[in-house]
């Protein structure tokens, strides 16, 4: 047959790699974010990103509406760890504000800032496993995420996107359920976590999967602006509550554990001693807590009256809260002007917060810094050369959450 | 002997002159400004300087000020020192109707997508960027979306027929 008989298309003959559209909507991005793969045979030549498929314009809608408002904006960022960036938003709020908050509430808000770090490198490490073939692990710690979901529970009402606390403090004391919950998570807790690393950790299989893919060296790691896991993983030791401590974290005695290679191997150790980390540091907080006895015991909000909404109950028998809370509910009371950048350490990396204020009732601009967002731009320098197979767990183990990609 | 905003300051001043300005520490964060030709001079110097060694870029985002005659747009820079732990904004403003600035992501790799986001919202055009397009709205889009002379939608508009969400 000559080969004017068979109608190729041009430069097809030419072409020897094959293009993969792994996404938007596939099962194994976790999310929704395009990967144009371009593979000769498995082997990964280049890929291109596409993302903002679930943006929703969350920094424009920020400057119409007051601060207590967008705290349920920061819910949908990081969606594994929504109180983190609650209580960073708050943050941001009380640094321009000028709110001091008691120590009660500092100890509080690390307990429960802990427990979301669990949950958050829990899913993230469990997937890892799930997309090594692993699904055993994901469903047996699905009932201590339960558990941290059912303390959320008692103490906003909420479970997956908590808008929890308020400018100052939180909306109401932690009840005696609240605590008695904490008592049982760490009571079980560290059982369950030393069974799921048996599982995973010194996993014949489990290692020859993740060590030596998608590793990225320090100076690349910083110069990509990574932050949290991730860069410990590559052997810097940089954490927020440590450089820059917020809400008391000085008073916590807790190691950073790094890693030193940066793969998905270290990346998934990392998070794993983080929770061991971060179970000590909430048992520290908790002794803390129980230490306040009588009146100091139930202080849990700052007194500042302008931004915390009132009791109910006072609303509709004082002059003073029923205006407080009309102003407040109205968005009628003025930020004070300024700048100022505020960050905490996010399940998956530096969270900052990058507000100006005019002096109106909203914000004039204000940037959130995602870590996700800052660390996807990496993903073609680690999977280039690299199995297909192997690129899906390096997307897993960077820990992208698609709410935060895309704010 | 730690860094602080002081020796900053002075080393900028030293270097720069006059071209370096409006220093500010709100919240005791070190603010300043420099011309929009000079950006990555500047952040070179704090860069490779051994004293400054602002070798993390933390955040890069757009602000548009449209009261601003001739400099409405500015680009500012969040920068950290690790290793002293002192963190500095920097700011750069250009005028909307030719707002081009140069790119940091020779030295930067995170600027890349921090850039292109600034560019899909303010319509800042960073020279030399090796693949400036939009990153979270779609290409197709003709204008600038943060850029403060689109305002969100009047809540209280009446026109709309929105039964579901119970409006209108």
């Amino acid at each position: 047959m000559s080969e004017q008989h068979i109608k190729l298309p041009e430069g097809s003959i030419e072409k020897t790699t094959t293009t993969l559209n792994l996404g938007p909507t596939h099962p194994a991005t976790h999310g929704v974010m395009q990967n144009i793969l371009e593979l000769d045979g498995e082997r990964i030549v280049s890929t291109e990103q596409t993302i903002g498929y679930i943006h929703r314009a969350f920094e424009k809608i920020a400057e119409r509406r007051p601060l207590a408002q967008i705290t349920t904006l920061t819910d949908r960022l990081n969606y594994c760890s929504s109180p983190i960036n609650n209580m960073g938003w708050h943050l941001t709020c009380e640094k321009l504000l000028g709110v001091k908050t008691p120590k009660r509430v500092d100890y509080l808000r690390v307990i429960i800032m802990e427990l979301s770090r669990i949950s958050d490198h829990l899913i993230c490490n469990s997937i890892v496993g799930v997309d090594a073939g692993a699904y055993t692990g994901f469903l047996y710690v699905m009932q201590y995420r339960e558990l941290i979901y059912e303390i959320y529970e008692e103490v906003c009402g909420a479970r997956l996107t908590t808008n929890m606390g308020r400018i100052g403090g939180f909306e109401r004391n932690f009840n005696n359920i609240a605590f008695e919950k904490i008592e049982k998570f760490l009571a079980e807790y560290p059982r369950v976590l030393k069974e799921f690393e048996n599982l995973f950790q010194r996993n014949r299989i489990f290692m020859d999967r993740t060590k030596g893919t998608g590793a990225i060296n320090a100076e690349r790691a910083l110069n990509y602006g990574f932050t949290g896991p991730n860069l410990r993983a590559a052997g810097v030791d940089y954490d927020v509550r440590v450089h820059s401590p917020y809400s008391s974290y000085e008073d916590f005695q807790f190691n950073i554990p790094v890693g030193t290679t940066g793969d998905n191997y270290d990346r998934w150790l990392v998070r794993e001693q983080e929770m061991w980390q971060s179970l000590s540091i909430i048992e520290q907080a908790y002794q803390k807590v129980q230490e306040f006895k009588g009146t100091a015991a139930d202080v849990y909000h700052a007194d500042v009256p302008e931004y915390y909404l009132p009791e109910k109950a006072d609303v509709y028998t004082k002059m003073e809260a029923l205006i407080y809370h009309f102003k407040i509910i109205m968005g009628e009371t003025d930020i004070p002007a300024g700048e100022v950048y505020q960050s905490v350490e996010g399940g998956n990396g530096e969270l900052g917060f990058y507000l100006i204020s005019d002096g109106g009732r909203s914000p004039y601009r204000l940037h959130f810094r995602r870590p996700c967002f800052i660390y996807y731009q990496a993903y073609e320098e680690l999977t280039k050369g690299a199995m297909l197979s192997d690129a899906i767990m390096t997307m897993s183990s960077l820990n992208l959450i698609a709410g935060e990609l895309d704010a | 002997m730690a860094l602080t905003n002081e020796i900053v300051k002075q080393k900028l001043t030293e270097k720069f002159g006059e071209q370096v300005s409006n220093f500010e520490e709100p919240y005791g964060m070190l603010t300043f400004e420099a011309p929009k030709e000079l950006n990555l001079k500047v952040l070179n110097f704090l860069y490779d300087d051994e004293v400054l060694k602002f070798r993390f870029m933390t955040d890069l985002c757009g602000v548009h000020y449209p009261t601003n005659k001739g400099r409405e747009i500015a680009v500012v820079y969040h920068l950290h020192n690790l290793e002293d732990n002192i963190r500095i904004r920097f700011k750069v403003f250009a005028d909307i109707n030719q707002p081009d600035i140069y790119t940091a992501t020779g030295l930067f790799s995170a600027a890349n997508w921090m850039e292109r986001e600034t560019y899909d919202f303010y319509g800042v055009n960073f020279v030399g960027h090796p693949k400036l397009k939009r990153i979270l709205n779609v290409d197709e889009m003709d204008y600038f979306p943060m850029r403060k002379e689109f305002p969100l939608e009047d809540q209280t508009r009446i026109d709309k027929d929105d039964e579901m969400f119970g409006r209108g």
